[in-house]
């Protein structure tokens, strides 16, 4: 700066003279609005980047993308071994009706549970590219979501295959699938954008998160029919059934059930299912989006 | 006694700032690397004892830097390994949150490198579609481009590398794919750290003339080397950054006779 002739900037504070030529804060956060503009302005990276963590997934093995569908399969048959075979945990469910009431609870589950534990991490997991390029963070989280929810397709294949083999066929009904599986994917992700926030500052989560995740996976009926099975517990508070009932992961697995399954119908469901459904998903989504993007700036700090 | 090869700006008038960094400090936090002990009872004492932060270690990599960059100015970095001249550029791209202090852009500056967007399990072609998202390039300009990036990476050069996992391409070949998407945007304000001396001797050659390309297209270029002749080859102002502190700034004869002077010692 020594060779610079007189000019009438000399004198202005860093602060004044930024402001003087327009200048903006390097890497502050913008607001709410701007953000999601930008998100929207990365929807292609957005889509790409979860396609590409898809088929990286696999390309290694031998039988490639084929692990889509066998993976789900193979964890299906698990389930159903032990909790249908050796348990009999189908008490209160007929047998045509307890073998896809337990395949859709698992992969359905699944999809809340691996869209959180990828979330955990995809800050944490994914500094590299946190400092070496500018993106609205929520891309990412986003971005993992979506790869679960295009897993999760794969494992639909599966899932209509057995409900059919078990005596369900496709009716108008299993269109409701869609508003429930769409409802569950923006309830995953607002989870997923908090989890995400939470293990950017605490990656130790990433560690605690498999348990937790267990417990909300016995706790929400993924293998047995909540209300049949609270009713036979007397030492069980009557009310502990409803909420179990009404917790996320329960109500989106029996809109599915009840959309998919002739015979799991409207009785096993909990009163105003689908009004809880949106709630749930409108909740999550809405804090999700706005926790993650309060600490917009200071993701990618050591 | 700056190179005139360089264009000023408009000639005459003020100059425009285009990168402004007031009094800025970056604060490094590293999880456990605290008190040396890595087995599991050290570490639950260092949870259990409160005070300052817990298995946190803190390094100070940015000390209360200031200057000015202006449009048309090619500027390099320079000092010793670890004096926080890559820590500055991330600052100044805003991908590293300041500790305090402030720095003012124009525009949204970039650093020339995607490496850690791109996956390896990936063809090379799907790598240059995700790289080329990943800068925020929209799907048309990446079509556009996509013959010359691979032409210019001389991927194809011995068969058809292009459609082939990344895994399978010699690390040289990796690093040309690697270059030239990275160098297929333009950039406002383009920061450059010690990518050139990617890939062989003829590689090496169409990098350097590209950087130049990049340069005339870029408003304000930053350069971190080890290298002074293509610190002195490519800057018309040089800043010497030691232990996180700016040591001396100015135009480049000056400073890299004064950084010579104290590296020979």
């Amino acid at each position: 700066m020594s060779a610079a002739p007189p000019s009438p900037d000399d004198g202005l504070s860093p602060a004044q003279l930024a402001e003087k030529y327009g200048l903006s804060v390097s890497g502050a956060r913008p607001g709410l609005l701007a953000y999601v503009k930008q998100l929207w302005g990365r929807r292609h990276f957005i889509v790409a980047f979860s396609q590409a963590k898809l088929t990286a997934q696999y390309s290694q093995a031998k039988l490639g993308q084929l692990w889509q569908v066998v993976t789900p399969l193979l964890n299906a048959a698990v389930y159903f071994f032990i909790f249908g075979v050796l348990l009999d945990a189908k008490r209160g469910i007929p047998e045509h009706v307890y073998v896809p009431f337990l395949v859709t609870g698992v992969f359905v589950f699944t999809f809340t549970q691996s869209s959180v534990m990828s979330g955990v991490r995809s800050i944490s997991g994914n500094l590299g590219l946190v400092r070496a390029l500018h993106f609205p963070r929520a891309s990412l989280p986003i971005s993992f979501s979506l790869q679960q929810l295009q897993q999760l397709l794969f494992s639909m294949i599966v899932l209509v295959a057995i409900v059919m083999g078990f005596g369900s066929y496709p009716t108008w009904s299993w269109l409701l699938v869609l508003p429930a599986l769409a409802l569950q994917f923006v309830f995953n992700t607002g989870l997923a954008l908090i989890f995400a926030r939470l293990g950017s500052k605490t990656p130790d989560l990433a560690q605690l998160m498999p348990f937790v995740m267990r417990t909300w996976m016995y706790a929400s009926g993924v293998m047995f029919s909540i209300p049949v099975m609270l009713a036979r517990n007397d030492r069980l508070p009557h009310w502990l059934s409803d909420v179990l009932q009404w917790n996320p992961a329960a109500i989106y697995m029996d809109l599915v059930r009840f959309a998919l399954i002739d015979d799991y119908t409207a009785k096993y469901l909990p009163a105003h299912v689908w009004a809880i459904a949106l709630g749930w998903a409108l909740v999550a989504g809405v804090a999700g989006f706005v926790y993650f993007w309060k600490s917009e700036e200071r993701y990618g700090r050591g | 006694m700056a190179e005139a090869d360089v264009d000023q700006g408009a000639p005459g008038g003020p100059r425009t700032p285009t990168v402004i960094a007031d009094d800025l400090h970056i604060v490094y936090r590293v999880n456990g690397t605290k008190g040396g002990k890595g087995s599991a009872t050290a570490a639950l004492s260092r949870i259990l004892k409160r005070g300052e932060e817990r298995g946190v270690r803190k390094v100070h990599a940015v000390r209360g830097v200031s200057f000015t960059a202006y449009r048309g100015e090619a500027i390099g970095l320079i000092g010793s390994n670890g004096s926080g001249k890559s820590t500055l550029l991330k600052a100044v791209a805003g991908l590293l949150p300041a500790e305090s202090g402030k720095v003012y852009t124009d525009g949204q500056p970039s650093l020339l490198g995607v490496n850690a967007a791109l996956m390896n399990d990936l063809t090379g072609e799907r790598n240059v579609m995700l790289g080329g998202l990943a800068m925020g390039m929209t799907r048309e300009q990446i079509r556009e481009r996509y013959q010359g990036i691979v032409d210019f990476s001389g991927i194809n050069e011995k068969g058809d590398f292009i459609t082939l996992p990344m895994r399978t391409y010699s690390s040289g070949m990796a690093a040309r794919l690697r270059f030239s998407i990275a160098a297929a945007k333009d950039h406002d304000v383009l920061m450059i750290d010690e990518a050139l001396a990617t890939g062989d001797k003829k590689f090496q050659k169409r990098s350097e003339a590209r950087i130049r390309e990049l340069r005339k297209e870029a408003g304000t270029v930053f350069l971190v080397s080890h290298n002074n002749k293509s610190i002195r080859d490519t800057c018309d102002r040089v800043i010497w950054l030691e232990h996180g502190e700016l040591r001396l700034d100015g135009p480049t004869a000056e400073v890299l006779k004064e950084y010579e002077k104290f590296t020979s010692k």
